[in-house]
């Protein structure tokens, strides 16, 4: 029985790659590719028992919206459509006239702008069980959206670029803190004061 | 001359795929490093609303999901909105004892820095929602995050 010593044979690789396709295929199926994107708010601390209440603020200085449970706005009393409630929060915020009605202003001295002055505005955000929470979001939004749009309005005065803009260059490693601090006096002139009832039914 | 001239009908030999699997591969490392497993199996309907002034959820690690909307199931669970942590319903009541035990994974450095991400339908209606929120500040988780889908400027 001489035989001749068999090579050892090269073990085919040509399936390799229905492997790698099918692992392939999983994790294609499987992976999420959703960024999570939302509106980020900060809830206020619990009530303690025996809290004194806050003190009283004037009239002219809150903006109460309010959303009932056939998700219709009221306004300042107004009956109002989610469309205009972004111009008419920010003639609140920023009265430009310096109306009587609408917010007072104090002088605050803000690093990089000087004196400047800031309204005392505070928006009320009241809402039924009932609201949809479409509408809900579409109020914050509408509210937030007008905050943003007088930052730009205000950035694009002082520094010449958007406040996106500023923001975006503040997340910067090197060289952020120069915007940062732009930021910073930009959010001093118009903070974002968006205050929640604590819940209650205010009915249909 | 016969020599020099061995096949006569030498046509474009194939193309070789024997680097077929190295570029599969490669693609293949790509989505296993960049893949996130579906955090749950959704049990509800969730259609988010729509928002523009949205921010970017940074650290997933960070992040606890709380998902409301109207069960697939309707037949077993009925159509009224139910709340959903991690694959199982939960009642409200539920929510404070999920909270502290999701913060207690967490190192003890990291626990303040937490964000409760609620992914809501946007059919649900708010009772349910503020009774949750109520739930979340108690055992103060303050940082929350209303997941919506970007609306693109019109």
């Amino acid at each position: 029985m001489a035989r001749k010593k068999r090579e050892l044979q090269e073990i085919n690789a040509g399936s390799m790659a229905d492997i790698a396709f099918l692992l392939l295929v999983f994790f294609l199926v499987t992976t999420t590719m959703d960024t999570s994107w939302g509106l980020a708010r900060r809830l206020p601390p619990p009530l303690l028992e025996n809290q004194p209440d806050p003190p009283p603020i004037k009239d002219r200085n809150v903006f109460v919206v309010l959303a009932n449970a056939n998700d219709q706005l009221l306004v300042e009393g107004d009956l109002m459509e989610i469309g205009e409630l972004r111009a008419a929060a920010k003639e609140f915020i920023a009265n430009p006239n310096r109306k009587e009605d609408l917010p007072e202003f104090k002088p605050v001295d803000i690093p990089l702008l000087g004196i400047m002055q800031v309204s005392k505005q505070v928006i009320s955000l009241q809402n039924d069980r009932g609201t949809s929470y479409d509408l809900y979001i579409q109020v914050q939004n509408e509210l937030a959206a007008a905050y943003t749009e007088l930052r730009n309005e205000l950035a694009q005065r002082e520094f010449g670029m958007s406040y996106e803009q500023i923001e975006e260059m503040a997340k910067a490693e090197e060289g952020g803190e120069k915007y940062k601090e732009m930021v910073d006096a930009i959010r001093d002139v118009y903070p974002q004061r968006i205050s929640e009832a604590e819940p209650k039914d205010i009915g249909g | 001359m016969s020599k020099f001239k061995k096949d006569d009908n030498r046509g474009t030999p194939a193309v070789s795929t024997a680097s077929l699997p190295d570029i599969v591969f490669m693609l293949l490392f790509f989505f296993m490093v960049t893949t996130v497993m579906r955090e749950v199996d959704l049990k509800i309907k969730l259609n988010q609303p729509e928002a523009t002034e949205i921010d970017k959820l940074e650290d997933k690690a960070l992040v606890d999901y709380i998902y409301i909307g109207e069960p697939y199931n309707t037949e077993l669970y009925g159509t009224v909105p139910k709340i959903q942590l991690d694959d199982d319903f939960a009642d409200v009541d539920d929510i404070q004892d999920y909270i502290i035990a999701r913060r207690a994974d967490r190192p003890e450095a990291l626990q303040g820095k937490i964000t409760v991400s609620m992914k809501v339908d946007q059919e649900t209606k708010m009772g349910v929602v503020t009774d949750i929120k109520q739930e979340l500040r108690e055992v103060q988780a303050l940082k929350i995050n209303y997941s919506t889908r970007e609306r693109l400027p019109d």
